[in-house]
């Protein structure tokens, strides 16, 4: 298929510009302008949405089939919440508008959605308070881990300089961290797949600023002794951040404030449905124990006693912009539609189901695939293809082979501590007929493995394009048409 | 119940299958760890969150006729942009870890890295990053990398936000950031000169400026670049339409705010940022890049390349810590840009300072209304100075439906009479001129 740009035809257009209607021209000097117009494609409105639509055409999302990326909870995005966040009420609001003189009984709607979805998310996490401002995930652990600099630098803590990361935790937690001002040290798991206890006491020192912890963790299993390690962080006058990617797997069942996390973000593109976008745009709000509230970004959304919302910029001790105004507030509208269709009964459904599915792919596929961590897990469950692997079937092809068969593959190889990593987690959303379906699907692939691996690792021969020469991609980068 | 499609009696067989109990799922949980039920609202059904939702709509002033701007623009969109962007095979994906089942996805951001760099003049760009302010950010620590110093200056013409947002991300890591007066609204050369050093690692600058003032940042980069520093040009992508490109003043990196390029302004997000750069220091560079390769039976196809920069391998070493982006406002930017075409978007631009110019010319008839900074070129916003407070003007304008600009009180001081004018192809000749009759009959 030809780049948008090679099917450009001198002289086509798209659309008309409205005339200037102005009997003025803005008569720029030629030293100011550009040599020539941007070289943008030349094509009619109907090229470019034919373009779009046959991209479309290569592209598989959670419409379309099963796909149970692990760590990504993608479960299915309501029309009604996507429908809400077009509204024109919330979507031609200006973000300066607030700004102006009286400017906060303009956008009192807004408001009042920002608030009430800082209280939903405090009560279904446990937490003092909520910031909606962080962009995405990983933006909501740089957050974190700056409100836990603040902390420490408040006290008069400047020692406290090393963050603990277990070894199984997403990259962007060190990577936060690191960007925080922190030096990270790599905390081991243990043969269950826990956090190693022993470990962590031994690393535990006053120079401890925290430690950044996935609950449950990346390999679906909440960790047992996850009260004593946030008691054994406090001993030093260490904070606990709760990286809450995995939250869908505790909504309305354990909240992480109870267990004695300080800080955590949430993905509002993971737990609260709001779609992944082909990558982004998401969502990673904030939250804290009472101890950090001083230390949220600014502007802080506030409730007047008489109902009215306003926004306060006067936060002396706040960690300052971390975006330019409220947080994505597109991808907050949908979330918050979403929590409050569930409500109070719905949220705690969410997580049994969610574990439910997990645990019955688990039981289901244990006769076929290796299972180093086999125990009742939370929302995903993280096989091993190392008994494939021996006979040349590699993780990566079982993924291929999948998409042959119509359904978007599990995360592969993550987390780095299980070889040939499978990583399932199907959602709450998903019926029993497609999860038997994934299951079938992959017992055949692990039978076809022994009988036929060559035919596995063909895989895939169903898409637009096959096995992609990523070495050439690297070694000879083309990332733009000239 | 919404959204689980599984019944009671297919639970209970699936848990009857597998040997556990609805409580045993959450056994690993120590029962001191079981929250009670959520002080929650009921859940509501899909009639009554739409009912909800709307009437929260409906309290917000969405009906003005506004002049705001500040980075943030109120621009048309064609519908052909949303058509294409409410795709749900685009935005119901997530980020195309196979590439075989996402070359729709890749595909479109090797465009939209294409579209970047014709844009701006620069040769390689990424896949997006959360915002303008985000970017110029990165693009700060990538200068830091580069040149292995610890020192930037930063132009007060630059969006008071995105300056502010880079204090705050930088509080913990020892960088040294200078900001320069500005002269006569525009980057004061001479103050350049005096703070750029062998330590410094760039100068950042934004084009057109905070102020709408237009400047060709060449003599700049040339400072810059006698000392081994970068030049780092903030810009706004539909004046791209119309001026001189960063790489044409010998920028080094270029970031922008890319919400003009069909995305609304929705109260603050979702936003684009958008960063490109030299070949030569694409390895420094953050984010997601898409590259285009072959497979076995040589046909074309896109992966995410250069991963060794990013997270998910160098972990604390990655050159930052960004995963996913945002790439439904990739495919906005691309698909609009697309629809605008070559000639649509320099007509665009050409509009919109015209209409800029007729206000301006307008408003300075009025009495006691004068241009903050003369003698410069205006792209399509400007500063002017009112007879009296700009914030009592904006209040009676206010009441009359209109939103007449931004004051700039709030980030400069001695400002309290400049307001901050923008005008987009949105606002029609009859609403300048309403403007500029309820002005003067306010004034």
């Amino acid at each position: 298929m030809k780049v948008i740009f090679e099917k450009s035809v001198p002289g086509r257009r798209g659309l008309d510009v409205v005339d200037s209607e102005v009997p003025v021209q803005a008569d720029f000097p030629a030293a100011l302008l550009r040599d020539q117009p941007a070289g943008m494609p030349e094509l009619s409105e109907l090229d470019v949405v034919r373009h779009f639509t046959e991209l479309s055409q290569r592209n598989v999302g959670v419409d379309g089939a099963f796909y149970p990326l692990g760590s990504c909870t993608m479960k299915y995005n309501p029309k009604a919440a996507e429908q809400v966040a077009h509204y024109p009420g919330f979507s031609y609001l200006h973000p300066l508008l607030p700004q102006l003189p009286k400017g906060e009984t303009l956008v009192q709607g807004a408001l009042e959605v920002l608030y009430e979805t800082e209280r939903l998310l405090s009560e279904i996490c446990g937490m003092a308070a909520f910031t909606l401002q962080p962009l995405a995930g990983a933006h909501g652990e740089l957050t974190g881990a700056m409100i836990m600099a603040a902390y420490h630098r408040d006290r008069g803590s400047k020692h406290k300089k090393r963050m603990l990361i277990p070894d199984s935790a997403h990259g962007t937690n060190p990577a936060s961290a690191a960007i925080a001002g922190f030096a990270v040290q790599t905390i081991p798991s243990d043969h269950d797949g826990y956090l190693d206890v022993d470990a962590l006491g031994k690393a535990l020192g006053d120079d401890v600023a925290g430690l950044m912890l996935t609950c449950p963790n990346t390999l679906g299993l909440f960790e047992p002794r996850v009260a004593e390690v946030c008691r054994m962080l406090h001993q030093v006058d260490g904070l606990v951040y709760c990286d809450g990617a995995n939250l869908n797997a505790l909504l309305g069942v354990c909240r992480p404030g109870d267990i004695g996390f300080d800080v955590m973000h949430v993905n509002l593109h993971k737990t609260f449905a709001t779609p992944h976008g082909g990558g982004g745009p998401g969502a990673g709000p904030v939250g804290v124990a009472e101890k950090l509230v001083p230390f949220l970004p600014v502007s802080v959304v506030r409730k007047r006693q008489d109902g009215s919302f306003y926004l306060d910029y006067d936060c002396p001790k706040s960690i300052g912009y971390i975006a330019p105004f409220y947080g994505n507030f597109g991808v907050i509208l949908r979330a918050y539609a979403y929590i409050r269709m569930l409500g109070r009964d719905g949220l705690p459904r969410v997580a049994q189901n969610a574990v439910l599915n997990a645990n019955y792919v688990r039981e289901k596929l244990r006769p076929f695939y290796d299972l180093p961590y086999g125990q009742l897990c939370k929302h995903e469950v993280v096989l091993s293809a190392s008994r494939q692997a021996a006979v040349g079937v590699r993780a990566l092809d079982i993924a291929k082979a999948l998409i042959d068969r119509g359904m978007h593959p599990p995360t592969m190889y993550f987390p780095m501590i299980v070889p040939e990593a499978l990583m399932i987690e199907p959602t709450e959303t998903e019926s029993r007929e497609t999860l038997d379906a994934f299951i079938g699907y992959m017992k055949e692939i692990a039978e076809l493995a022994k009988t036929d691996p060559e035919a596995v690792r063909r895989c895939p021969t169903s898409t637009p394009v096959g096995r992609l020469d990523e070495t050439r991609a690297a070694r000879q980068p083309d990332l733009a048409m000239r | 119940m919404p959204f689980i499609a599984n019944t009671d009696a297919q639970k209970a067989d699936m848990l009857a299958q597998i040997g556990l109990t609805e409580a045993g799922l959450f056994a690993d949980i120590p029962p001191e760890l079981h929250c009670g039920a959520l002080n929650l609202p009921e859940g509501m059904p899909e009639q009554k969150i739409r009912r909800h939702m709307a009437k929260l709509a409906d309290r917000n002033a969405t009906g003005l006729m506004s002049f705001l701007g500040g980075g943030f623009y109120d621009h048309f969109i064609p519908a052909a942009v949303d058509a294409i962007v409410s795709r749900s095979e685009f935005y119901t994906a997530y980020t195309p870890y196979q590439p075989e089942a996402s070359q729709g996805t890749l595909q479109a951001i090797y465009e939209f890295q294409t579209a970047i760099c014709r844009l701006t003049g620069m040769e390689v760009a990424n896949a997006s990053l959360y915002d303008g302010g985000t970017a110029l950010y990165e693009a700060m620590m990538m200068s830091l990398r580069i040149t292995g110093r610890r020192k930037v200056l930063i132009d007060q013409t630059v969006n008071p936000i995105y300056r502010t947002m880079i204090r705050s991300y930088s509080s913990n890591l020892g960088v040294e950031i200078m900001e320069l007066p500005f002269r006569n609204g525009k980057a004061d050369r001479e103050q350049i000169a005096r703070c750029l050093d062998d330590q410094t690692a760039a100068i950042m600058v934004q084009n057109p400026n905070f102020f709408g003032c237009i400047d060709d940042y060449t003599d700049v980069g040339e400072m810059a670049h006698q000392r081994g520093a970068l030049l780092v040009v903030s810009t706004y992508p539909i004046s791209l339409g119309l001026l001189k490109t960063p790489g044409a003043m010998g920028a080094d990196i270029v970031t922008g705010e890319g919400q003009s390029l069909g995305m609304r302004v929705c109260f603050g997000g979702p936003y684009l940022g958008y960063m490109s750069t030299l070949m030569r220091h694409v390895r420094q560079m953050p984010g997601r890049i898409v590259g285009r390769t072959v497979d076995g039976q040589g046909r074309q196809g896109f992966v995410l390349t250069l991963q060794a920069r990013e997270q998910h391998i160098r972990r604390e070493k990655a050159t930052s810590n960004i995963c996913t982006n945002e790439g439904l406002c990739a495919l906005t930017a691309l698909a609009y840009l697309s629809v605008m075409g070559k000639e649509g978007l320099r007509q665009l631009a050409q509009v919109c300072a015209d209409r800029a110019f007729y206000l301006q010319q307008r408003l300075l008839k009025l009495p006691g209304v004068s241009l903050r900074y003369p003698g410069n070129w205006y792209f399509n916003e400007f500063v002017i100075d009112l007879p009296e407070r700009a914030d009592a003007v904006i209040c009676r304008l206010l009441e009359r439906g209109i939103s007449a600009g931004f004051p700039l009180a709030r980030y400069y001081e001695n400002m309290e009479k400049s307001l901050l004018v923008a005008v987009t192809e949105k606002r029609t000749k009859d609403e300048l001129d309403f403007l500029v009759h309820c002005l003067e009959v306010s004034l």
